[in-house]
């Protein structure tokens, strides 16, 4: 009943299924039970009154990617009571259109502040309120813990302070604005959402960018993976007071920045991938001294590395830190390095390959424990991983230009659907072109939009004293998610 | 007469270096990291920077959250003049005054305590639970420990205790009862200390945090004078730590107090150091590392007894 796409795929707005909202959770719910997973459910615009709501599901086993519309109005039976993936996407969804999922568990906003949070009754049960001004210098979000002594018994995550209207923005595009937009949907995943964007918009043109340019951008995509996981790993020491490799890490994700700045001018990666293609090539010098730099990060990061694994005092506080079982992970659809450590074999890189990881593939690392542990442990193999992938794709690079000449514009009246693993999860751009072939929906699904329930799930029954801990094994993005 | 020059010497000396300890500490950490670190003297120049400077009090506190530094200040400051250093017997020795050492400590940290409370704030009470409950775990072994020197040395004044502490005693109550009754006031001098493993002086997360927190809302020169107060009660308990493990004595008064301010840099490297190699514990494991330490100052207690 829905339509069959690939990654980086478009078709027809007309081949689109627009089924009854009955079907629609047959499609959904029974996809999903099938060991699917919902990458994104958002209205995409009204019609008349009512409003055409978009579901693509993503098959991990077959690479396939299904979507299928309904039109709602008023409300509908919501989806979430069976399936608890679209818990989020339900709450988004009638934050931003006022349908009414009839029958959702705690249907209020997730981009305003809510007049009241979830409260537990009892003597001895106590509130603590933190944020959404932090003590370091991070993003604004407000955490409502309710603890019996230091044990947590829920905790409400409000969120929505970095609320932009990005999504809105973007309609009307693509124009000179829309990069800039892509590079700062998150900070910290600057080529992730801009390859996103890319693959969405060759997907609407037709036609992809150069070999080069694929194996570039694969470079400068691990190359973001390696700078957040090490930082991440610092970060992770450092939150547990384990002073050596907090120093260390966070010397070697300068590094690695410092040799994305190498290679496009930025350190974040700005400016760098371009629909079609890059806006800046590798010479002979310049791919030299890339690997000059990053056999240096990786000889020192791997001391780093062993200085944490092989610290019982750090192990104490890793292990059975911030638990998720991996039924939890598949029911909630978390996703990335927080997925893998339940568990699940979740990598977009490889059950949904697109450019370069077409040609040269990169394992899936997975841990059964589902703790900050796991956490932890997926990110430095991972790290390995991509240090090896960079190597092997630097000595080889295929030649050629970096850019097509004439990027051929949108069509009109598609949809296109792209993933990207980027160093969080899974990033999922979906666009709607309209007749006149500029953007007439743009949805981005950044990965913090499916963890962050994970980690409010994972601080159940732990000391309230790891939940700073716990936050930075899971690290997800505040304007990610508010956009 | 000399000696009583001497023990005022030290009361000087104390009062004057006192924040260069942290100032150790915090080098040889930076040295552990590969950074250059913080200037030795920067808690002098944060003091001096805090003194200059107006307090804002919240509408919510009362005098007694105002009360609260001066008084940790003023307990931590008079159990100095118990305190024996490098053996140089205390200017206010007198038999039993170990009883009130323990509890000038504790009126310290009662302020501290109810000043944090006194805010109203969430974090400040989960810091203030915390802080009662380990200090309560803390205690014994700090004075089982004293109970076993009292009992070796004859004599109830922390200086009569000190003195008879020698280094190479390797008689029936020297030796392994001095080198446990060592350890376990080492754990206490973290512990109270709010140091790796048991708290972390560094981080910026309250939720964390056991002693830190307890201060988030003082300013100006109340937090001058936590802060001094901090680095005081670190040379209080550093003092008790370096007399039983470090106790080297010439006869020489001013040889034994350059070998005691030796020793005592000494224990802030060692401090440093743990501090530099060991991850925090959970705080569910505070707990056991305290009791561990008040089994190890009840063993040696035990061995005196013979």
């Amino acid at each position: 009943m829905s339509a069959h796409l690939g990654n980086g795929e478009s078709i027809a707005l007309g081949d689109l299924p627009v089924l009854s909202v009955a079907a629609l959770r047959d499609e959904v719910i029974g996809g999903v039970a099938r060991g699917r997973r919902l990458a994104a459910y958002f209205g995409a615009g009204r019609r008349g009154d009512a409003l055409r709501v978009v579901a693509v599901v993503a098959g991990d086993d077959d690479g396939e990617l299904l979507a299928c519309a309904a039109d709602v109005s008023g409300s509908y039976d919501a989806l979430t009571p069976d399936c608890p993936q679209a818990h989020w996407f339900e709450r988004e969804l009638a934050e931003q259109w006022g349908v009414e999922p009839r029958g959702h568990p705690w249907l209020k906003p997730i981009r305003r502040i809510p007049d009241a949070f979830f409260r537990v009754d009892g003597e001895e049960v106590h509130e603590v309120a933190v944020g959404p001004v932090h003590a370091g210098v991070i993003e604004p979000g407000h955490f409502r813990f309710q603890c019996h002594g230091e044990e947590v018994l829920h905790l409400e995550i409000a969120l929505g302070y970095q609320h932009r209207g990005v999504e809105r923005a973007l309609v009307g595009g693509p124009d000179r604005r829309t990069l800039a937009y892509m590079e700062t949907l998150a900070g910290d995943t600057t080529i992730g959402h801009a390859l996103a964007h890319a693959l969405v918009r060759e997907a609407l043109g037709g036609g992809g960018a150069p070999p080069r340019a694929l194996a570039i951008a694969g470079i400068a995509l691990e190359l973001e993976r390696l700078a957040n996981h090490i930082g991440d790993l610092g970060a992770l020491a450092g939150d547990v007071g384990f002073l050596p490799t907090a120093a260390y890490c966070g010397r070697i994700r300068g590094d690695v920045l410092n040799a994305t700045a190498q290679l496009c001018g930025n350190r974040f990666g700005r400016g760098l991938v371009r629909p079609y293609g890059l806006d800046h090539d590798v010479d002979d010098a310049l791919r030299e001294d890339l690997q000059r730099r990053l056999a240096a990060a990786r000889q020192d990061f791997a001391v780093a590395d062993r200085l944490l694994w092989d610290s019982p005092s750090v192990m104490a506080r890793f292990e059975g830190t911030g638990l998720l079982s991996l039924d939890v992970c598949d029911e909630i659809g978390l996703v990335g390095p927080a997925a893998r450590a339940c568990g699940a074999e979740r990598d977009v890189r490889q059950n949904h390959p697109h450019g370069i990881y077409r040609f040269v593939h990169i394992p899936i690392c997975t841990w059964p424990t589902g703790d900050v542990f796991g956490r932890a442990h997926v990110r430095s193999i991972e790290v390995q991983r991509s240090f090896a992938f960079i190597q092997e794709l630097l000595d080889s690079l295929p030649g050629g230009p970096v850019a097509l000449e004439r990027p051929a514009p949108p069509a009109a009246d598609r949809l296109a659907v792209a993933l990207v693993e980027g160093w969080r999860g899974e990033i999922c751009h979906v666009a709607l072109t309209g007749a006149d072939g500029r953007f007439a929906r743009y949805k981005v699904v950044d990965p913090s939009f499916h963890n962050w329930f994970g980690l409010a799930l994972a601080m159940r029954g732990q000391q309230i004293s790891d939940f700073p801990l716990c936050n930075k094994s899971f690290n997800l993005s505040y304007c990610g998610h508010d956009l | 007469m000399i000696m009583a020059i001497a023990a005022v010497i030290h009361l000087l000396v104390a009062l004057l270096l006192a924040p260069l300890l942290l100032g150790v500490i915090n080098r040889t950490k930076a040295v552990f990291a590969g950074r250059r670190g913080q200037p030795l003297l920067q808690l002098y120049a944060d003091l001096a920077k805090l003194l200059r400077k107006g307090a804002v009090y919240s509408g919510t506190t009362t005098w007694v959250f105002r009360a609260g530094p001066l008084v940790t200040l003023a307990a931590v400051t008079v159990s100095l003049l118990v305190v024996p250093f490098a053996g140089v017997r205390a200017v206010g020795a007198f038999p039993g005054d170990f009883v009130l050492f323990a509890y000038l400590l504790a009126v310290a940290r009662f302020f501290t305590v109810i000043a944090a409370l006194d805010t109203g704030s969430s974090f400040e009470g989960m810091g203030a639970s915390r802080e009662v409950a380990f200090s309560a775990l803390a205690e014994p072994a700090l004075l089982v420990g004293l109970a076993a020197l009292a009992r070796r040395a004859g004599g109830a004044s922390l200086s009569d205790c000190y003195e008879a502490v020698r280094l190479f005693d390797f008689g029936p109550n020297g030796g392994l009862p001095l080198l446990l009754i060592g350890a376990a006031f080492f754990v206490v001098f973290l512990a109270e200390n709010a140091r790796i493993p048991f708290d972390d002086p560094n981080t910026h997360l309250e939720l964390t945090m056991i002693h830190e927190v307890m201060v988030l809302d003082h300013g100006g020169p109340d937090l001058a004078f936590v802060q001094y107060a901090a680095a005081l009660k670190l040379w209080v308990l550093g003092a008790l730590v370096v007399g039983i493990l470090l106790p080297l004595r010439t006869g020489f008064v001013a040889l034994d107090f350059g070998f005691g301010l030796a020793a005592m840099a000494v224990l802030a490297v060692a401090t440093g150091c743990v501090e530099s190699t060991k991850a925090r514990v959970r705080l569910t494991g505070v707990p056991q590392l305290l009791v561990a330490a008040t089994v190890l100052a009840g063993v040696g207690f035990g061995l005196t007894l013979r």
